[in-house]
């Protein structure tokens, strides 16, 4: 019940591929071998956008769309998805499409090489969301550096996709020996749209729970449907590299050039696309993409949106797991510090065992975990506000040198239970303050069973010196990094007492006039 | 293979007219208005960037995206881990015998010369026996594709003997160790005046360097021709540059070789000098394979490899008045050239030229000290020393400021050069076009600067966290090569005989528009559609020997050098057209794609295929050199600047004082560009400019450890502005009764480069706000970057400060 062949969809034509190298990025295949060169490399690590493409999927019975990096996406990965580049928007009869004519409008570009990802960043906005805030725009293109414009003409040309005549016509297909296949329309026109059902109609069809299985001197890749095959296949590989969004693994390969033998995916497993609520906790599964799962996390704990907006570009959170990033468990991954204020669980399989660890257990030391060979995260529990006790007060901030896309300085998540002002329990997690994610014991205790004044803010502020002895870096000193850390504990006490903290909230003056 | 039909880009350039979003912001009396009489994208039009539709729609084609040639070879840098090292051995066996590796290029293999600097010839293409820093080039590896290319080049066995490296400017001023001898200017007796000044401040400030971050990497592509000469493809600012440093690196003539570049994917400076280094390892190995060789830097090796703006030490010195009015001046600029001297030399003169910015000093001394380290060699970056320069007395005028409790724009309006007196610079140049006044009296009204300062105040009293600032600062910017030499621009026009135009000038594209500029002034010149024109890639075997596209000055020198070019034929058209339909020369008149000769009116294309029947010549090189122009570098005195260009900027910043992070929340500019050229291009290139400049006072930080190793080689630790970093409030203006005094191209002014310098109004609205963290009662101390953790460490400073004094 395998196959060998890679099959997806490049501008609604079958490409089928049955000699791929397992890690092969998307941005080489379509420029090498597909001379598709609209789409460019900036960085081949995710963190630039100039090779931003867009992947329909059909997930729920509907299409799903998402902007990625090619960069660090494997061609595999695309087995039974769409794909769209920078070629597929324009008409054949040359129209361009509204994303690419109101760039062009609104003088967009400069010198054009960051254009193409802009352009497609635009386009899947344009195809997900029909009126978009600024925040909404902000948020799509958070993935995209340009170095010439400032941003304003694109920021002008995201409004302005909207206002032109819808996209129409069918798409450029090269190949003079394929029919080409109408650009589906924006999911908010998909009702009327025969080209999206079309294409949904394909995509489910392709999902035909065979196995991938692609062995090529260069290594292996599997990707199975179900999450019994899935657990065996780990447990058999035990030194195999579980691939989920790869957005960590694509750099291992870009920029470490490492081997990888066997990679498994996670990706087409039907069980680890769930998301389950029950009436106390929240489940989700290894391979829901960090976009989905804080869409599900969002309405429960409202605090983290800062969590969901920082914690990475739009491109990033559509490809990268929020597992993924509990079982990478970097030092400065920011979901671990809010997880486990939160008192987040994770569910550990190995085969068909299953165990339930807290969050905070998981992490031994600095890249150390508490995973068999042949084990894996297969989803997070988050236990639900009213589950919890008490009138708990929870904050995640995140400290980094740029608003978009960085990783962290320093990550504070805090859960404190007040009781008639008194500090019931406080639980005080850190990122970049250790080998892994921690929580401050000391500090902890200084607040507990007292109330939350400025003694106890005092005492908690020098406690957390003996909680952690961070490390310099190129991102921030160790004295800053305590600095802030110390700090963030008066802008909790501050935050609780309705003392504006935030610049985000702060705005230009007017005058009197 | 599946790129729709190329089209003429031109061809599908959208009207500007029905653009609302963006007519708030141009110059209504210029841009928008086209008057039937012309043509179609003439010189003053709102054009789109020539290439816009290509961009939008990937086709634009970069070197990296042309079709490759059979048997083409992909190579990589084997790169130095040390900062300063005698190597001692070199085994490169492993790299050699690596999966895909067909040769590996060393110093050895150099037919030519072993070196790619720009003025002093202290660069290497491949260091030998010493490492002079961290990443330095040490061989290159040629491989059947880029990955096994790149792994191969890590595989090197490299012994060295460690020698002391001189990281840091202190290092090198402890060291003694400089690139170049150190430089002073003086204008009147700065002792004098600082002796007897009833204030004195001293004070000294750092300011980082800044990466390009351009986002296409360096990148050569390089093809041998018959009788051993060479093709290359360089992404460059400086064509005819690359032609001799690989000329002289094969050790062949300038005639041997041919460089193209048809559009960089960004260059802001840093692809002047740096590309010759890039060409020459390609063009060596296709030398030494006969296959073509194709090298692109990936982002980490880029930014480890290639030279970033100078970073400086400033130490001043400042005597004034009880109004603020300053007196003396002393600096010392002392900046970080790297292991090389590169452009070093035009650089820190520059930032010394700039030391006034808009201000007269008429007591002055700059001592220039250009430092040598075991750091890569810094290179141009837009602005080239003129933003260091700048920063320095702004920095004094604030200081100023704070210390006498006044308002920082009084204290810079007080000192502002004059219109007719008090109007000659420290190098003795008489400044005739002064129109700062009057930009910053409208900004000032614009942006209710008084009233917002006021308010703000009053905010920060009652916001015990967040603080914000607010800080109007102007830019006076000199326009041309400070190297008089380099003023001069070539053109080659061709009108082929359905009277359609192919443009060629020594200019390169790197997005600033230039390419767009120049076919307007052609359009405007021979007053035909700007779709009838169509220019073509820069390539030295079109235009010899011209100038880096740089200072600022592409479109001054190629627009003027594209007019005479245009003129020429014109001429000789109307020489034509007056002899065979029988009027005066006089009578003779091109207007929007028809010429009136006497009585008769014909299209533009009849007329050039009458004149080719009648055996009239259709191609004409055009020339161009700047006038006026003349300085003495031994003593720095004259006119080294046609012209100067003037902004002014408001900004208002918030900061949170318990972590330090910033927000700029406002921004206003009005820029002057004179008669714009193309208004949309000109405001793209003020907008941008600010945006870059602010991300080189906040957010961009360039951290070298303990062993000289760059840490911060790639985005994810190099943070330039992003989408969230734009100002929620930003209203840019060109300015409408601009018009440069001086015969430049239509009357318009140079733009690359000027409003980078904008951003300083971001940095001293954060020291405003950093000062409002401590109650206004001591002056801010904070070095460039202003990161959050800068900031942090500055507003404790001030608060401690203002805490041991009360």
């Amino acid at each position: 019940m395998n196959t060998a062949e890679l099959h997806f969809l490049l501008d609604g034509r079958d490409i089928r591929l049955s000699q791929v190298a397992p890690t092969t990025t998307l941005l080489n295949w379509l420029r090498e071998d597909q001379a598709r060169t609209g789409t460019k490399e900036g960085c081949a690590e995710g963190d630039c956008g100039a090779c931003t493409v867009v992947v329909a999927e059909a997930r729920n019975g509907q299409l799903k769309w998402r902007s990625v990096n090619a960069c660090i996406q494997l061609l595999p990965t695309l087995h039974g998805k769409a794909l769209f580049t920078v070629e597929s928007l324009r008409a054949r009869d040359g129209v361009l499409h509204p994303a690419q004519q109101a760039m062009v409008d609104c003088h967009g570009s400069q010198c054009g090489f960051c254009t193409p990802g802009f352009v497609m960043s635009l386009f899947g906005l344009y195809q997900t969301d029909p009126t978009p805030d600024d925040a909404a725009i902000a948020d799509a293109l958070s993935g995209n550096l340009c170095r010439c414009t400032g941003y304003r003409p694109i920021i002008d040309a995201a409004h302005r996709m909207y206002q032109l005549p819808a996209a129409g016509g069918t798409l450029s297909s090269p190949q003079p020996d394929s029919l080409p296949a109408p650009l589906p329309a924006p999911l908010w026109q998909r009702e009327t749209d025969s080209a999206s059902n079309a294409l949904l109609a394909r995509l489910v069809a392709l999902d035909d729970g065979r196995t991938l299985d692609i062995s090529h001197p260069r290594g292996r890749f599997i990707a199975p449907c179900s999450l019994a095959e899935f657990a065996t296949l780990v447990a058999t590989h035990p030194l195999a590299t579980l691939l989920a969004g790869g957005t960590d693994i694509g750099l291992w390969i870009t920029k470490q050039f490492r081997v990888l033998q066997v990679l498994i995916h996670l990706g087409r497993v039907r069980e680890l696309h769930r998301i389950e609520h029950t009436a106390d906790q929240l489940e989700i599964a290894a391979a829901v993409p960090l976009e989905d799962a804080f869409a599900a996390i969002l309405p429960h704990y409202p605090e983290l949106t800062e969590l969901w907006r920082r914690f990475a570009s739009r491109p990033i959170r559509n490809a990268g797991t929020l597992c993924g990033n509990i079982a990478n468990g970097s030092p400065i991954g920011d979901a671990m510090p809010a997880l486990i204020a939160i008192g987040a669980e994770i569910v550990l399989r190995r085969d068909t065992t299953v165990r339930v660890l807290p969050l905070k257990a998981l992490y031994l030391g600095y890249q150390k975990k508490d995973l068999a060979p042949g084990e894996f995260v297969q989803a997070v529990r988050i236990p639900l506000r009213d589950a919890a006790a008490g009138k708990r007060i929870i904050r995640a901030w995140k400290i980094s040198k740029r608003q978009d896309q960085d990783i962290s300085a320093v990550f504070a998540g805090f859960a404190l239970t007040l009781d008639e002002g008194v500090v019931t329990e406080a639980r005080l997690a850190f990122g970049g303050m250790a080998a892994t994610p921690q929580r401050a014991r000391h500090a902890e205790a200084a607040l507990t069973g007292r109330p939350f004044d400025a003694a106890a803010l005092a005492d908690a502020r020098a406690a957390l010196a003996r909680d952690f002895q961070p490390l310099s870096d190129m991102r921030a000193s160790a004295d800053y990094r305590m600095r802030v850390a110390q700090n963030l504990l008066t802008r909790l006490q501050l935050d609780i007492a309705g003392t504006p903290t935030r610049i985000d909230a702060a705005e230009a003056s007017h005058g009197q006039a | 293979m599946d790129k729709p039909e190329a089209p003429s880009a031109v061809q599908s350039l959208v009207e500007p007219a029905a653009e609302p979003a963006l007519a708030a912001h141009l110059n209504a009396g210029q841009g928008n208005k086209r008057p039937d009489a012309e043509p179609r994208g003439a010189a003053g039009t709102a054009l789109p960037h020539e290439s816009a539709v290509l961009h939008v729609t990937g086709s634009a084609t970069y070197i990296d995206d042309l079709p490759e040639l059979r048997r083409t070879l992909h190579a990589a840098i084997g790169l130095a881990t040390e900062a300063h090292a005698r190597i001692t051995a070199l085994d490169l066996s492993a790299v050699r015998s690596a999966p895909g590796v067909v040769a590996v290029l060393t110093a050895d293999d150099i037919p030519g010369i072993n070196d790619f600097g720009p003025v002093v010839h202290d660069d290497p293409i491949f260091a030998t026996d010493e490492v002079q820093f961290h990443g330095q080039a040490l061989f290159a590896v040629l491989a059947d594709d880029m990955r096994a290319a790149r792994a191969a080049a890590r595989l090197a066995r490299v012994d060295y003997n460690r020698l002391p490296a001189a990281l840091s400017v202190d290092d090198a001023l402890q060291a003694g160790t400089r690139v170049l001898p150190d430089t002073a200017l003086r204008h009147g007796d700065a002792d004098a005046a600082l002796a007897t000044a009833p204030h004195r401040l001293a004070g000294s400030i750092r300011l980082g360097g800044q990466d390009h971050f351009y986002l296409e990497t360096h990148i050569a592509y390089a093809i041998p021709q018959e009788d051993d000469t060479m093709k290359v493809y360089s992404s460059s600012q400086h064509p005819g540059e690359v032609q001799l440093q690989v000329a002289h690196a094969l050790g062949r003539e300038a005639k041997d070789v041919v460089v193209e570049c048809r559009r960089m994917g960004g260059g802001f400076g840093g692809k002047e000098s740096q590309p010759g280094q890039i060409a020459a390892i390609a063009a060596i190995g296709a030398m030494r394979t006969g296959r073509p060789v194709k090298l692109r830097l990936d982002r980490d090796d880029d930014m480890i490899l290639t030279g970033k703006r100078h970073d400086f030490r400033i130490d001043w010195e400042v005597g004034f008045d009880d109004d603020g009015r300053m007196l003396g001046v002393r600096f010392r600029q002392a900046t970080r050239a790297g292991y090389s001297a590169d452009l070093t030399g035009a650089i820190a003169d520059r930032a010394m030229f700039h030391a006034d910015n808009a201000y007269h000093l008429a007591n002055v001394a700059i001592d220039s000290q250009r430092c040598k380290t075991n750091t890569v060699s810094n290179t141009a970056f837009r602005g080239f020393g003129g933003p260091q320069g700048m920063f320095g007395i702004e920095e004094v005028v604030d200081a100023i400021a704070h210390h006498l409790g006044r308002d920082p724009l009084e204290v810079r309006k007080l000192n502002y050069y004059g219109i007719t007196e008090r109007n000659t610079t420290h190098y003795g140049q008489l400044i005739e076009d002064n129109v700062l006044h009057e930009l910053t009296a409208e900004l000032e009204a614009d942006c209710d600067y008084h009233a917002r300062r006021a308010a703000l105040r009053a905010w920060n009293a009652t916001s015990p966290v967040i603080k914000k600032g607010i800080a109007l600062t102007p830019v006076k910017f000199g326009i041309s090569f400070t190297a008089t030499h380099l003023n001069q621009a070539g053109a080659l026009l061709h009108v082929y005989t359905d009277g359609t135009v192919m443009l060629n000038h020594g200019g390169t594209e790197m997005g600033q528009g230039l390419f767009t500029k120049v076919a307007q002034v052609v359009a405007r010149e021979l007053q035909i559609d700007i779709d009838r024109i169509r220019v073509t890639a820069s390539d030295t075997a079109r235009v010899p020997n011209a100038s880096a596209t740089a200072a600022s000055s592409g479109a001054d020198l190629n627009g003027k050098a594209a007019q005479d070019a245009a003129r020429k034929i014109k001429a000789r058209l109307t020489e034509f057209a007056a002899a065979k339909y029988g009027c005066r020369e006089d009578q003779v008149e091109f207007r929007a794609n028809r010429v009136h000769a006497g009585d008769t009116v014909l299209g533009f294309a009849e007329l050039v295929h009458a004149a080719w029947m009648g055996r009239v010549s259709l191609s004409a090189t055009g020339y161009y050199r700047t006038p006026k122009i003349a300085y003495d570098r031994s003593t720095l005195s004259g006119r080294p600047f046609y012209y100067y260009a003037y902004g002014v900027a408001c900004s208002e910043v918030a900061i949170d004082t318990l972590t330090g992070e910033s927000k700029v929340l406002r921004v206003d500019i009005v820029h002057d560009v004179g008669h714009s050229l193309n208004p949309a291009i000109d405001l793209g290139q003020v907008e941008g400019g600010f945006i870059q400049g602010m991300g080189w006072l906040t957010t961009e930080e360039l951290c070298w450890d303990a062993d000289g190793r760059l840490r911060t080689h790639a985005p994810s630790t190099y943070k330039i502005p992003a989408v969230s970093d734009l100002p929620p409030v930003f209203n840019v203006r060109l300015w409408e009764r601009g018009i440069n005094a001086e015969d430049s191209i239509f009357r318009s002014k140079a733009v690359g480069e000027p409003p980078l310098m904008l951003a300083l109004s971001v940095w001293h609205a954060i020291k405003d706000a950093v000062a409002a963290a401590a109650d206004y009662g001591v002056t801010p101390q904070l070095d460039a970057p202003a990161t959050a953790e800068e900031i942090l460490r500055s507003v404790d400073d001030a608060r401690q400060r203002a805490g041991d004094a009360a």
